[in-house]
């Protein structure tokens, strides 16, 4: 009966010990945000950290200091990493690791013809954010079979080294950006289930 | 009456299919059995050294795509990845690219390299039609106008663009390179290994054991129960090896089963204790593929001139390569490794017509000390070139000799930076690789084909220079001031 006793006992108190650790697991994995806001998340990390490597990387040591170039060939000409290249950079390595989300940066006056806009989002999209300064845009399509949210926002000159680089661009379709004016977008696609 | 005929043959009939697919059964599971009677078709240049390592490419019974795509990447996944290809897996995952993989999924390299289809195979083990660049580039001459007209079957055959490895072909390092001589004025070569500095931070190299020292002829090590010629021990003498610290032992003597054993003849695994990036490009190469057990994930026998595609020495045809037969054991010759050892065995035009050859006749007067070091131009010197390497992600280079003579052959352009440009312009070199008739007398004239790739790419930037003239003179006239 004693014997009986001390396993309830020791049952109750692992019990007890478990349950705040079953509750946060159970909050840990209960959705509480939609695409959107994930998309909206995502992008916030991704411009910040792009703005904080043009301003004040790029941009401090190619035009204030002036002590190195930045290059689309870093490598070979042994300079930096142009900042819409670190992004694309960064982009291949997520899609290594995940199919949860993928981003791409496009433009409507793309260098690389590759990276104009392609679907009718991405079109629409891309339209919309550079004809409306602080706004972005969202949708819903299907690629592959796969229904995707998708999420535009728009892609501002922060700098004076992106102006200067894409104007003189051999490769650029316009020549006239000025600082502030939207170069391109930012697509963040998210699959969506069922 | 009929029906008990047709009863026995349908017997007989289920009895012999039985049998044979027991046969079949048998053969697949017996790692040692001979599998060719399983070969679809005759493999590509590339693999058919290792046809018969079938769970090499198929690791498990009906694989997948993905699975086969495992195997691609374990074997070719690296060098891809040090060439920077220009079409990795990573840009067709994109969901926006979902329509161009429906046409074309570039995402596996099955897609366009099916292996065991002679009748479609082309260069490069390429099965798709030559003209696939079309499928997603189909509106270049809009971006390029120098491109219409062009068919899409010369993307990649005319020396202008490769699908994987563009390293010494886009566009903005022609132009850095235009107009340079045939032959550089100053030839640049990459720096030696510096074993003093490296030794201590690489993990595998055994500096305790075998400290960085020269050893004197008293210090060899071997153990008095073994007997050897004087004549090994003055050759060992002579080598980097025992200016190294690089004591018998070091060689001969592996722990196996915690016992210490002396073996007389160490392989290429007891080699990779030091020289590992050299054994792994043997062993990615054609002269060492066959002995890559891991990647094979079965023992076969040493490659042997015999099972080459290309001609060799008849009285060789037996030989078995390892790190060896190229460099004598105790003597490590490397004078007679880069080019004695490869004519000991290669018996084509191109390797043959070496010796009347003008790159030969630059290794004889670097011989004779009448030119200074690394001016002649030896088998080793394209084929296996000394290359600054990355390792461990980058953390530091290192300068190796590149053992995987692929590396820099197939496509040939891919031989440019690393080789041709130690000494030569890159126009030259784009020249003199694209004519055949240059390639098999061994470099012996000057090119007689001219690819136009590097004066396009001049037009396009002085179209350029022009364009920022115009945009400059533009912007001054809007800034200045209104009369």
């Amino acid at each position: 009966m004693l014997k009986l006793k001390k396993v309830m006992i020791t049952a109750t108190l692992v019990a007890a010990c478990a349950l705040p650790f079953t509750a946060s697991s159970e909050i840990a994995d209960t959705p509480t945000f939609t695409p959107k806001q994930l998309a909206d998340w995502l992008h916030l990390v991704m411009s910040t950290d792009r703005a904080v490597y043009t301003k004040k990387i790029v941009n401090r040591l190619v035009k204030k200091d002036k002590v190195i170039k930045a290059s689309e060939h870093f490598e070979d000409d042994k300079a930096l990493v142009l900042p819409a290249q670190m992004f694309r950079f960064g982009a291949e390595e997520v899609a290594k690791k995940t199919d949860q989300f993928t981003y791409s940066l496009q433009s409507l006056w793309p260098i690389n013809k590759q990276n104009a806009p392609r679907t009718e989002i991405e079109k629409a999209g891309l339209a919309y954010v550079s004809e409306n300064k602080g706004e972005n845009y969202y949708g819903v399509e299907e690629l592959g079979g796969t229904q995707y949210f998708t999420a535009v926002y728009a892609d501002p000159a922060v700098a004076p080294v992106c102006v200067s680089c894409h104007n003189e661009h051999k490769d650029t379709p316009k020549s006239d950006f000025k600082l502030g004016d939207v170069m391109g977008g930012v697509v963040i696609r998210i699959p969506l289930k069922g | 009456m009929l029906k008990n005929k047709n009863l026995w043959l349908w017997l007989i009939w289920l009895l012999l299919t039985l049998a044979f697919t027991t046969y079949l059964v048998m053969k697949i599971n017996n790692k040692a059995a001979d599998k060719s009677i399983f070969l679809p078709g005759e493999t590509t240049h590339g693999h058919h050294q290792i046809e018969l390592a079938c769970g090499a490419c198929h690791s498990k019974s009906f694989a997948d795509k993905e699975a086969i795509q495992e195997s691609c990447m374990n074997c070719h996944g690296k060098a891809l990845k040090d060439n920077d290809d220009k079409h990795p897996k990573s840009k067709f995952t994109d969901p926006r690219n979902a329509e161009r993989v429906a046409i074309l999924d570039a995402r596996y390299c099955v897609t366009c390299h099916i292996e065991h289809n002679p009748e479609v195979t082309l260069e490069m083990g390429v099965t798709m039609p030559p003209d696939y660049c079309h499928l997603c580039h189909e509106k270049i001459a809009e971006e390029r106008p120098s491109h219409e007209g062009m068919a899409f079957t010369t993307c990649a055959s005319a020396g202008c663009h490769n699908y994987h490895d563009n390293q010494a072909l886009y566009e903005d390092y022609l132009i850095k390179h235009l107009h340079q001589p045939d032959i550089l004025d100053k030839q640049e070569f990459p720096p030696d290994l510096n074993l003093d500095e490296l030794a201590p931070v690489l993990p595998e190299y055994p500096i305790k054991d075998y400290p960085l020292e020269r050893l004197k002829l008293v210090d060899a090590n071997a153990p008095l129960n073994i007997e050897y010629d004087a004549e090994i021990l003055y050759e060992w003498f002579d080598t980097t090896h025992a200016n190294s610290g690089v004591n018998c032992t070091a060689c001969h003597q592996q722990t196996i089963n915690e016992k210490t054993v002396w073996t007389d003849t160490p392989d290429h695994k007891v080699c990779a204790s030091c020289h590992g990036p050299e054994v792994d490009g043997f062993l990615a190469g054609k002269h060492g593929m066959r002995l890559d057990s891991e990647r094979l994930k079965q023992e076969l026998t040493a490659m042997t001139p015999d099972l080459a595609r290309l001609p060799m020495k008849k009285d060789v045809q037996h030989k078995e390569l390892g790190c060896n037969s190229c460099h004598e054991a105790h003597d490590y010759n490397t004078t007679t490794a880069r080019v004695e050892a490869c004519l000991g065995c290669h018996d084509d035009e191109h390797s043959l017509a070496y010796i009347d050859s003008p790159h030969h006749k630059l290794w004889k007067q670097e011989l004779a000390g009448e030119l200074p070091e690394h001016s002649g131009v030896t088998c080793a010197t394209c084929h296996m070139p000394r290359i600054e390497k990355e390792f461990m992600d980058g953390m530091f280079y290192m300068g190796i000799v590149q053992h995987n003579q692929n590396d820099t052959l197939q496509p040939n352009e891919k031989m440019l930076r690393p080789v041709c440009m130690d000494c030569h312009g890159l126009g030259f070199g784009i020249d003199a690789l694209a004519d055949e008739k240059l390639i098999h007398n061994n470099f012996d004239g000057q090119p007689g084909v001219h690819i136009e790739s590097m004066d396009m790419a001049e037009v396009r930037m002085k179209e350029a220079e022009e364009k920022r003239r115009r945009l400059r003179e533009q912007a001054k006239d809007e800034n200045s001031p209104t009369p």
